[in-house]
């Protein structure tokens, strides 16, 4: 198992009239770690489900681990959406199934377990985000927000892919929550090896998930760089997103 | 210019109607083409199918007793005043209306009102709520997974609840007949089996299998690509319970037409 690289080329997506996305481009090497900040409504979610295929883009590619996705055959890109792993903003578990078939929902639907051995497998992978084995037997309604997300995580983590998205995994929780998700999803990483792509408007969750950042405003990437420097980029609309200050280039739209 | 108007006017909503009509068509075409195409998901049928034919018993068995027992009541005072004879004509109408045509009517409404209703909330709250989405995330297709089974489940649990309406629909109206209007229970149900016919129930039955069909594609098209949060939601509950029951009335003169017109 070894990391799969994204790029993006041209990324455009418009809701009738309502530009999304106008052209996004972006590079994630392989076992990197890359966090995308952008504003609140700013197509963050559209891009990652452009990129999963959910919705259909109005232009240009998406390559993974190479290989454009529009050009390969239909059973080549199934191989390779295969190898993608994605938590949703709000968790999205089927609250029609307990929680250890959430879990290990991926490797039921493609007989690569057993009903039996996937319950051993998820109170497996529930131990590795810091579950006890009897949360395998609840219903997501059952849980708290907190747990929600861990639980979303091993869904995501379960088949083990090579390259995982993570949609705002912070948003909503409390800070030190946040801190243990952001904890969890390093580890995650880290022990599969994989690449790593999140989205967030936490900057204190950025700095830790992430070793590259980006910023997206107004359906562009604007600006690209190490993590670590958020705060002090010298590109003033980074700074001002990353200070939350409500002087500077960005003006935000409230009424359009 | 007026007339140019009057005609975009006109145009405008048939052409969308006949869009709206194609997508329904192209997304129940796929839905069953997931039927041949494995992998299949038996657990979901059996789910689903458990949830429509056995806990759909207790309303459609009440609503067929007591549409027979009504029935009955109303055709006695109504062939009173031709005087005809009474029992024959009682036990007839009462059999006949029953198993061709309110047997399934009354069945498929209390269904669509039980199981339509719900399939639209749940896949509606499965959309808004990116649960469709994560399916695709998870090597799963969401048509087959989802929409399928609840189809099939709905086409062949319909039939069979209408079996038990037939049977429960008759017993309501010799109920009647008997301890209220008086009269001999063998004449009576000799009356009732003279007059029905083969083509009788089984053309009540596949009204009945044509309205399961209608009931879990309109249930899942609505909540399929319902949008907009829980008020979305409510309005492809309200959208799928009206559609099918429209379609179920279309559907019965057209299936009436069909099997009895000469
Ligand atoms: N299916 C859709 N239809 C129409 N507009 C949409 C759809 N999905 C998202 N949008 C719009 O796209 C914009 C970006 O949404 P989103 O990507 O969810 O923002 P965020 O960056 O907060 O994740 C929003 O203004 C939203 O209204
Ligand atoms: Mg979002």
């Amino acid at each position: 198992m070894s990391g799969l690289g994204l790029s993006v080329r041209g990324l455009r997506k418009a809701f009738g009239t309502k530009v999304v996305l106008d052209g996004v481009d972006l590079d994630v090497p392989p076992n990197s770690s890359l966090v995308v900040l952008g504003g609140s409504g700013s197509g963050k979610s559209v891009m990652l489900k452009c990129i999963l295929g959910l919705i259909p883009p109005d232009a240009g590619q998406i390559i993974i681990g190479g290989q454009d996705l529009a050009r390969v055959s239909r059973r080549e890109r199934r191989a390779l959406l295969d190898r993608i792993g994605m938590l949703f903003q709000q968790g999205a578990l089927f609250d029609s199934l307990p929680v250890w078939e959430n879990v290990c929902f991926k490797l039921l639907a493609q007989k690569r377990i057993t009903r039996r051995a996937a319950r051993d497998r998820a109170a497996e992978v529930l131990a590795q985000v810091g579950l006890a084995a009897s949360v395998g037997d609840l219903w997501p309604a059952e849980l708290s927000g907190g747990m929600q997300k861990r639980v979303a995580l091993a869904r995501a983590i379960a088949a083990q892919p090579d390259i995982i998205f993570f949609d705002e995994p912070t948003t909503g929780l409390d800070p030190i929550m946040g801190a243990v998700i952001d904890g969890l999803i390093v580890d995650c990483v880290q022990r599969l090896g994989a690449t790593a792509v999140s989205i967030t408007h936490d900057m204190a969750s950025a700095r830790r998930i992430g070793q590259q950042a980006a910023m997206i405003h107004q359906g562009r990437i604007v600006w690209t760089g190490p993590a670590a420097t958020l705060g002090n980029t010298g590109n003033a609309m980074v700074d001002q997103f990353a200070r939350g200050e409500r002087e500077g280039p960005i003006q935000m739209e409230l009424r359009r | 210019m007026l007339l140019v108007d009057l005609l975009a006017g006109i145009g405008r909503p048939v052409l969308s109607g006949c869009a709206a009509v194609g997508r329904v068509a192209i997304f129940a075409a796929v839905a069953l083409s997931h039927l041949v195409r494995p992998p299949f998901h038996a657990r979901q049928f059996l789910r689903h199918f458990l949830e429509i034919a056995y806990f759909s018993l207790p309303v459609v068995a009440l609503t067929a007793l007591f549409t027979g027992m009504v029935l009955a009541l109303q055709s006695y005072t109504g062939f009173a005043r031709f005087n005809a004879n009474a029992q024959s004509a009682v036990a007839s109408v009462v059999v006949l209306s029953m198993v061709r045509e309110l047997g399934p009517v009354m069945a498929a409404l209390m269904v669509s009102g039980r199981i339509g209703a719900a399939m639209a909330a749940e896949l509606g709250t499965m959309r808004v709520t990116d649960q469709i989405d994560a399916l695709s995330t998870l090597a799963t297709d969401p048509i087959k997974y989802l929409v399928t089974p609840r189809i099939l489940a709905a086409t062949i649990a319909l039939p069979l609840l209408v079996l038990v309406a037939d049977i429960l629909g008759v017993a309501g109206g010799f109920l009647i007949a008997i301890l209220k209007l008086g009269f001999t229970p063998a004449t009576y149900l000799d009356a009732s089996w003279d007059v029905l016919r083969a083509m009788d129930v089984i053309s009540g039955l596949v009204k009945a299998a044509v309205f399961g069909f209608v009931i879990g594609l309109m249930g899942c098209w609505c909540g399929y690509h319902s949008r907009g949060g829980a008020q979305g939601v409510g309005q492809a509950t309200t959208a799928a319970v009206v559609l099918a029951a429209i379609m179920i009335f279309g559907l019965d003169y057209v299936l009436t037409e069909a099997f009895f017109a000469r």
